[in-house]
């Protein structure tokens, strides 16, 4: 906690006093006339300055996305990291080819599989996360100003892809079975009637982050014979759809698109196995899995060749599926809890879905809400969550709210519910107050 | 050389900008040759205190506890000089409806504006009387949480409609609203040093680039707000925000460095929004674009803050 400590210096050559910089205030604008259009649009928000404070200790936060990783099995761990010392070090400590190890390509065909998804093994390209193929997907379609459909609200972390490529996001509604396929049609021809018919379409069918919605069977078929109908591009975004809780799997639209080359799909290790691996992959047809990669060697080269080493062992010697069912049976119970807190504690007035697996519950409060005034309020008893607004890019989504239920055990869940409920009642108690007669 | 304890970060909504503000006062104390020890103002702060045994504390946090005169009163009880102003003053300047009425009494120009706790809504049936309020004050209005700083939570009502909305979205940042005037105008800061002979520096203008007022997105991102001296002001009304701000600061009590928010509207008349006891210190904020246009540059600056850093009693 001391600037002027001189810490423990485990490298080479003497300890060194950190130097202290001659950079001050005064020389910001020496870097604000360098900085790119790219960096200058990349913005700070009351959001994300809230957001800091949720990390405090003390505070219940419901804001995170979190998977569990404290289950993961230690012995299974060292196990493998012994193996790859044993076996692999040299080829684990070296780059990689940039589309991945062929090895654990082949493996992704199988986890796709898994989910009724035939892919082929040429086809994938290995990411540095989910992140990343997002990402790339995105740069390599979307120029500044064109026009870009996704659900509303859509994924808040890729918000910033969006608007860091200049995508003109239009936000596609969503109800209890994902989003209105009818309304993703209409967005579309006004648009094109527009002369700017969208060139993407970014949706997570399964879960959806921030939503926690599912796109029906009957809606997937639907946009799959829309988007040959009429040449749409999706994007499929998929790091929920093992952890599901309930209810039938449901076909990928990769797998409905039937190798018509209409949908890249994207998938991710995080849930699966582990964030910390930072191993997710793109499946595309070669011609864009081709820009794709030239836009990765750009990025990073090559993803990690330890952890994909690791997330390759790991998949040979153990079937992941059951670590996949001990998680989905912990959020499983903690849904539960989230769900029925709500239902105790939250206000008449406050809708929330219902979701048969992921990560999120989204709930939607009275319109005059406004969820980042909320948040101050919410923090001052010690509980945080997710402004809607970030998972919107055209400012709506101010009544609404991301609640994880993931990374917080049963009972901070009940507790942390509780106090939200409260502080969403005083406020509706005070908009009454401050409206007479108007219920 | 002194030992310098720098309080940044703790749980206040404004922690992100205080842990800003506190690296540059950090890396600037280094630079004056001192000995300077971070400390994030968390539930141990009292201990950390303890630990480091400082000779000074460079107060650098901002918004609730930190500029409220909470942190003062710990360091009153752990003898601890620090800069800024004591707890009294820190109290005052942190609360717009306690600031206001004191500039009244001195004679120092403030919007008019009424101020409402929660309580008089959800006990007193206050709602009954913003007709009244419009009538009086006239629209635009604007609605701030009395305890809260920058500018979060903070709206200008336009419509007749929109004044609960804006009440219920104040109090969510804190439970006593104050609804004033709006008066439309410039936005100047004048960073006033609470010296013996009490001082200023050059009058800042905040020029917001397509945003309604200089709000908390305008304030912390480079690029969205232009902070500059203004060009064609002339020395009276510059001699004027000058001694006026002295004033609405030495109103409050305060010591050390404060900065004064002022509006110059289009009469050419002068109104103090508020004074904040612990100016940001962050890459895009007025007061180190105050010492850049004085000469006397950021270093000198934190030397003056610390140089008056002080006890109560």
């Amino acid at each position: 906690m001391s600037t002027s400590d001189v810490t423990d210096n485990t490298g080479t050559g003497a300890p060194m006093p950190p130097q202290t910089p001659l950079v001050g205030p005064a020389d910001a604008a020496r870097y604000d006339s360098r900085f790119s259009a790219l960096a200058s649009g990349t913005t700070s928000s009351v959001m994300r300055d809230l957001m800091a404070i949720t990390e405090k200790a003390d505070i219940i936060s419901l804001a995170g996305g979190l998977p569990d990783t404290e289950t993961f099995p230690r012995e299974i761990f060292d196990e493998i990291a012994g193996e790859i010392g044993t076996d692999f070090l040299a080829a684990s400590l070296q780059y990689g080819p940039t589309d991945g190890m062929g090895d654990l390509r082949e493996q992704i065909v199988s986890v796709m599989a898994d989910e009724g998804a035939r892919a082929r093994a040429d086809d994938v390209l290995i990411t540095t996360g989910g992140q990343q193929a997002i990402d790339l997907s995105i740069r390599t379609f979307v120029n500044r100003g064109d026009p870009v459909l996704a659900e509303g609200p859509t994924y808040p972390g890729a918000a910033p892809c969006f608007t860091a490529y200049g995508a003109d996001v239009t936000h596609v509604p969503m109800d209890d079975d994902g989003m209105r396929e009818d309304l993703l049609e209409e967005a579309y021809h006004r648009l094109a009637a527009e002369g700017r018919p969208p060139k993407i379409l970014y949706t997570i069918p399964n879960f959806q982050n921030p939503a926690g919605v599912t796109m029906s069977r009957e809606r997937r078929e639907r946009l799959v014979e829309f988007a040959h109908r009429v040449g749409l591009l999706i994007i499929e975004d998929n790091p929920y759809g093992q952890i599901r809780f309930e209810g039938d799997p449901l076909p990928t639209l990769y797998e409905l698109d039937d190798g018509a080359g209409w949908v890249v799909y994207l998938g991710t290790f995080s849930k699966i196995l582990a964030p910390g691996v930072r191993v997710g992959w793109a499946v595309a047809p070669p011609q864009v899995l081709r820009k794709m990669n030239l836009g990765k060697q750009a990025a990073d080269l090559c993803s990690s060749t330890l952890t994909q080493r690791f997330v390759t062992e790991y998949l040979r010697r153990y079937d992941y599926r059951e670590h996949v069912a001990r998680v989905t049976g912990i959020y499983r119970r903690r849904r539960d809890a989230m769900l029925s807190a709500l239902e105790a504690r939250f206000p008449e007035g406050a809708t929330w879905t219902r979701p048969r697996g992921g990560l999120f519950v989204w709930a939607t409060l009275p319109d005059f809400i406004d969820t980042t005034a909320l948040q101050a309020k919410a923090l001052e008893r010690q509980v945080a969550f997710v402004p809607g607004e970030g998972a919107f890019l055209d400012g709506r989504g101010r009544n609404s709210m991301r609640l994880n239920f993931s990374g917080v055990p049963e009972s901070v869940i009940t507790e942390g519910i509780g106090r939200l409920g409260d502080v969403v009642t005083d406020f509706i108690a005070l908009h009454d107050a401050l409206n007479p007669g108007a219920r | 050389m002194s030992r310098v304890a720098v309080l940044k970060g703790g749980p206040s909504l404004e922690r992100e900008v205080s842990l800003r503000s506190g690296t540059n006062v950090e890396l600037a104390l280094g630079r004056l040759g001192h000995e300077v020890v971070a400390i994030d103002a968390d539930q141990h702060l009292v201990r950390a205190l303890r630990d480091v045994r400082p000779e000074v504390a460079f107060i650098a946090l901002h918004g609730r506890g930190g500029e409220d005169g909470t942190v003062q009163e710990i360091l009153e009880i752990l003898k601890i000089p620090y800069t800024g102003s004591g707890v009294l003053a820190s109290e005052r300047a942190m609360d717009k409806v306690v600031s206001k009425a004191l500039f009244r009494v001195a004679d120092v120009p403030s919007p008019h504006g009424y101020a409402f706790s929660k309580e008089a809504f959800s006990k007193m049936g206050a709602a009954e009387a913003l007709p009244e309020i419009q009538q009086a004050l006239g629209l635009p209005l604007c609605v701030k949480p009395a305890r809260q700083g920058s500018a979060l939570g903070i709206s200008i009502v336009r419509e007749p409609g929109d004044l609960g909305g804006a009440i219920l979205n104040a109090m969510g940042f804190d439970d006593r609203v104050l609804v004033e005037r709006f008066v439309p105008g410039r936005e100047l800061a004048v960073s006033v040093v609470m010296a013996r002979d009490p001082w200023a520096l050059p009058v800042i203008e905040a020029v917001p680039l397509g945003h309604d007022f200089y709000d908390f997105e305008a304030r912390y991102t480079p690029g969205e707000t232009e902070l500059r001296p203004p060009r064609d002001l002339d020395e009276a009304t510059v001699q004027e925000a000058a001694a006026v701000s002295i004033a609405a600061a030495r109103a409050l009590g305060c010591r050390g460095i404060a900065r004064v928010d002022l509006i110059l509207d289009d009469e050419g008349r002068l109104w103090v929004l508020e004074v904040n006891t612990i100016p940001g210190m962050t890459d895009t904020s007025l007061l180190p674009k105050a010492a850049e246009v004085a000469g006397i540059g950021f270093d000198r600056v934190v030397a003056d803050m610390l140089d008056l850093a002080a006890l109560d009693t």
